[in-house]
């Protein structure tokens, strides 16, 4: 079997007296798209904001990306540059024109020439749909064409693995089903994705591998069938019932 | 002799203004001087009191709260008559300079941090997880937002620092007001020191209308 991509060994977090994470292991294989789902305050969008080091944690917990340590120093800038994030609330350089915003990190990061970022950046923005808009302003665009573009900016570095953090949450309801249509194509193409998501219907449908979290903890994980049509775990049935039945 | 020859003498004031505008480019080199090293001494102070360890962080916020604090006049006189004894001997020049660059760079660094840190903190997480180095998160993504914010703050402190130029004159600058007083005592008429703060005015208050202007702007939300 081929050594996973990511792995996460006693991952612990505090903050002060609050344990938001309890010693996780987890190991995310190359190609695998995984959705996280759990109340909110379970512990996942820190789990996943650990991966890239936003959010620093505990000493003894260990997590690697392509066999690099994560950890403050001089490999971070490198797994980062591996690690793709879209966030809940977009977080688009607004002074930037969309085109700009997908150029800036191919060219800092990759030393990749202005007309080679470019043209990558102009097949991105065409391929979530948003070729038209690419000299405007992120304000001048609506959420779910924000949110494409944020992906969009992600692609560009080719990361190795794109990691969402609620990417639907901060969107109007009709707007959702645009972003997430982004999501499906992309999961279709072989790249590593975590998800972390209300979107049920997108996890069943998508997720080689769906994670209940609650409490800081990975209570349960399994295939979305045995996860949705089966949970083992009585938090678990309680959290399906609660936002899946009304 | 009215009051319109007394304060307002034509003769006078015509006689005089040559002096006056030499003062005038002594106190724009003076005030664009430290103007301009206050800027950089400034942003590079609030960097580092953001971002270096504790003991530095310490000594910054040290020396923005002490030039913060010290009277700009008494900090001048000791540039230039307590350094001497040390063996440091500044020009009048050079000492209004220092004095007023030391001070600028305290409040500058204070404005630069404010900007600084009212941008969003997702405007950082962002451009860190794409990887970009601390170096082109400043200079990319934080640095040009900020200066948005932090440029009718620094207008302001411009403004200041031009008002205090004119404390040069104490240790014996020509600069504008010396000029001004050494030409009302040559002519025994006070003309020259009205005509010095017309040009005081001329110069600042176009700045002081500027910031108000971009206050407003900026207070009805972005552009």
């Amino acid at each position: 079997m081929k050594a996973p991509l990511i792995k996460i060994s006693n991952l612990r977090k505090t903050y002060g007296q609050f344990t938001a994470l309890h010693g996780i292991n987890l190991d995310i294989a190359q190609g695998e798209v995984l959705c996280v789902v759990g109340p909110s305050g379970s512990g996942k969008s820190t789990l996943i904001r650990c991966i890239n080091h936003l959010e620093p944690f505990e000493q003894g917990s260990e997590i690697t990306v392509d066999g690099i340590p994560v950890r403050p120093g001089p490999d971070l800038d490198q797994v980062r540059a591996e690690v793709g994030m879209v966030f809940q609330s977009f977080n688009l350089f607004p002074h930037m024109t969309v085109l700009r915003n997908v150029m800036l990190a191919p060219i800092r990061v990759r030393k990749m020439s202005e007309a080679d970022a470019e043209k990558r950046a102009r097949d991105l923005l065409e391929r979530v749909g948003i070729s038209v808009q690419a000299d405007k302003y992120p304000a001048q665009l609506s959420g779910g064409q924000q949110q494409r573009v944020a992906i969009a900016r992600a692609l560009a570095m080719e990361p190795r693995v794109l990691l969402f953090d609620e990417p639907t949450s901060a969107l109007d309801p009709e707007m959702v089903g645009e972003v997430l249509d982004v999501m499906k194509k992309l999961a279709g193409t072989g790249v590593t994705m975590v998800v972390v998501t209300h979107e049920m219907g997108f996890a069943r449908q998508v997720a080689d591998r769906v994670l209940f979290m609650d409490g800081g903890a990975i209570i349960e994980a399994g295939t979305p069938t045995e996860i949705f049509d089966a949970p083992k775990e009585e938090r678990t049935r309680n959290f399906l019932h609660a936002v899946l039945d009304h | 002799m009215d009051l319109f020859s007394t304060f307002f003498n034509i003769p006078v004031l015509m006689q005089s203004l040559p002096q006056l505008m030499n003062g005038l480019l002594v106190t724009i080199g003076i005030g664009a001087t430290s103007i301009i090293a206050g800027l950089i001494g400034g942003l590079f102070l609030a960097v580092l009191r953001l971002y270096a360890g504790p003991v530095v962080t310490g000594l910054v916020r040290a020396y923005i709260d002490v030039f913060r604090s010290i009277p700009l006049l008494v900090l001048l006189i000791i540039v230039y008559y307590a350094l001497p004894f040390v063996g440091i001997r500044l020009s009048p020049f050079f000492s209004a300079v220092t004095a007023l660059t030391l001070v600028s760079a305290a409040y500058t660094a204070e404005i630069f941090r404010a900007g600084i840190e009212a941008i969003p903190k997702g405007q950082f997480e962002a451009s860190a997880a794409l990887g970009l180095s601390n170096r082109y998160i400043m200079t990319d993504v934080i640095l040009p937002q900020a200066i948005r914010i932090v440029i009718p703050p620094l207008t302001n402190n411009c403004i200041n620092v031009l008002k205090d130029t004119a404390l040069a004159s104490v240790v014996a600058m020509p600069d504008l007001l010396k000029q001004a007083t050494q030409a009302q005592a040559l002519s025994a008429n006070p003309t020259p020191l009205i005509g010095a703060a017309v040009i005081y005015l001329i110069l600042l208050l176009p700045m002081v209308r500027y910031v108000a202007h971009l206050e407003k702007r900026f207070s009805r939300g972005r552009s």
